[in-house]
């Protein structure tokens, strides 16, 4: 009996995800698992659904009629599909950080505190202290700890990039989606994310949606390669792309296609 | 590379056509509006004393005089009317963005936003005459507002509508990604995001009442006396230069030449304060 490793446990199970954008069906039968505190990474040609798949994890689309998914995602055995799921719990508990910087216009402080307090009632001091954690957890407190009376949007493409991550991990989720995260971003700053990716995974589950393969070879423990809507491979990231199962997935990763 | 010169003059001087166009009609613009201010300044200014401020409108016959009680007035009708329109106008529009988007009612409420934007403003204080002269019998400052505050809400509701729209919806969605609910979203984020823009509506509504004689005349109409009570015909710049002016008493049309005066410098502050907002959020 060699394989004693023991599986990981799963943060969301999705099972026989169709998805729609009014008549155009933007996933097919899709099923994977998202493992907890690991980093699972979704790639694939423009307009594959990757960023769809991710946005149907925290039920973003419910934002806009027209949209709507069949099937299930369970979230640590819930059905997040489930009508009666109460959406703000679901977003407090599944944080997203999206391609844009989108900071608040607000003080760097109280784009940190924003989402804390829609959820906790903590002191003057419990607050200090909270928003100093997710800013260092963002590796971001050094560069704005003198600031943080100073308007977010005062912060430079990759500061303001770190802020948002600061104040998704802020609020305590159990999950991170990151929607091409560093697309707008300077290697510089890239470099930094994903080093943060790294190191945030020790307490969380990420899902990260990338243009840049490399990127996802860097940073993740799992890889899913996806092509007009349907989940073409999924695996462990070192065995996508090193030793992928279908020639699709070959091409991709070695830029013969897309 | 092998260039045709004459495709090449052809386009200067198209292009110096086009401009010189577009500065004759930026030139007779500005003339026009020169012109105004200084008819208005030769005409207006040598009423401009300290009676202007301090004493009230001439009984017929008598010298002197000034417009305190039509300052006073109008102030106080307009104040009104801000406070009345803000809040409605804000959140209607605030409806429209972020909540009814492309309801039913919320194109309903469109439609006949934009018919109350075009409406004629004597149409709208006949209404008002009827519905709150008529009835209670006597013409009144809070009639006055409510008139203004049908032309006031509709201008602050597109504005807060159309700067809300420009807030672009991944901020939204950032909001509504940390489980924030609808309401916090549109007021802490959205509406805050917009704020300059709002603002820059709100001036431009207030500098829009503040001229309209109009649906004064058939509600507010006027008072010869210096009087706070809103309750009861109130003098108001507006309706004071249109009695004023047409009247055969040399202080009375020289009163309406400074209130027309007032009345212009203080829409023009309102515009210029409007553009300062502005541009304070183009450059953040």
């Amino acid at each position: 009996m060699s394989e004693i490793k023991t599986a990981p446990k799963n943060a969301i199970e999705v099972r026989d995800l169709n998805f729609f954008y009014g008549k155009f069906q933007g996933l097919r039968n899709v099923t994977m698992d998202i493992a907890e505190r690991k980093v699972t990474a979704f790639i694939g040609p423009s307009g594959c659904g990757k960023s769809t798949l991710l946005r149907t994890l925290n039920r973003m689309y419910s934002l806009y009629p027209g949209q709507r998914a069949e099937g299930e995602i369970n979230f640590y055995g819930q059905n997040i599909l489930d009508p009666k799921q109460d959406l703000n719990l679901l977003r407090a508990r599944i944080g997203m950080v999206f391609q844009k910087p989108t900071p608040f216009p607000m003080t760097i402080y109280d784009n940190i505190a924003f989402g804390v307090r829609l959820y906790e009632t903590l002191s003057k001091s419990e607050m200090d202290e909270r928003v100093e954690w997710a800013l260092t957890k963002a590796a971001l407190w050094s560069e704005v700890k003198d600031k943080l009376g100073q308007n977010g949007l005062s912060l430079s493409g990759g500061q303001q990039q770190r802020l948002c991550i600061a104040r998704s991990v802020a609020v305590k989720p159990s999950v991170l989606l990151l929607d091409e995260p560093t697309s707008a971003l300077d290697p510089i700053s890239t470099g930094k994310v994903e080093e943060l990716v790294h190191e945030l995974k020790a307490d969380y589950t990420i899902a990260i949606v990338t243009h840049n393969m490399q990127q996802a070879a860097r940073c993740s423990d799992y890889t899913a390669y996806m092509y007009l809507g349907e989940l073409v491979e999924f695996g462990e990231t070192e065995q996508i792309f090193f030793k992928p199962n279908k020639t699709a997935t070959e091409d991709y990763i070695t830029g013969r296609f897309g | 590379m092998e260039m045709n010169n004459q495709l090449y003059t052809k386009r200067r001087i198209v292009s110096s056509l086009g401009l010189a166009f577009s500065m004759a009609a930026m030139a007779v613009g500005l003339a026009v509006l020169l012109w105004i201010l200084y008819v208005l300044f030769a005409n207006g200014l040598s009423a401009l004393d300290g009676n202007l401020l301090t004493s009230d409108t001439p009984a017929p016959g008598t010298d002197g005089g000034g417009l305190r009680n039509a300052i006073v007035g109008s102030l106080m009708i307009v104040g009104l009317t801000v406070l009345v329109s803000t809040p409605v106008g804000i959140l209607a529009g605030v409806y429209l963005t972020e909540y009814g988007d492309e309801s039913k009612t919320a194109e309903l409420t469109r439609f006949v936003t934009d018919i109350m934007l075009s409406a004629p403003s004597i149409v709208l204080g006949l209404f008002v005459y009827a519905i709150a002269v008529a009835t209670v019998g006597n013409f009144s400052g809070y009639a006055g507002s409510l008139a203004l505050s049908l032309i006031a809400v509709p201008v602050i509701m597109r504005t807060t509508e159309n700067m809300l729209r420009l807030v672009p919806g991944s901020l939204r969605e950032a909001a509504f990604a940390l489980g924030a609910p609808r309401w916090k979203v549109s007021t802490f984020i959205t509406l805050r995001a917009a704020k300059s823009g709002v603002m820059t509506g709100l001036l431009l509504a207030v500098a829009r009442i503040s001229g309209e004689t109009a649906p004064l005349l058939f509600t507010a109409l006027n008072n010869q006396f210096f009087s706070t009570n809103m309750g009861a015909p109130m003098a108001n710049l507006p309706v004071v230069i249109f009695q004023f002016a047409m009247s055969p008493y040399d202080n009375w049309v020289r009163l309406a030449w400074a209130g027309a005066l007032l009345i212009t410098l203080t829409v023009l502050v309102l515009n210029v304060l409007a553009r300062v907002f502005f541009r304070d959020k183009v450059s953040s």
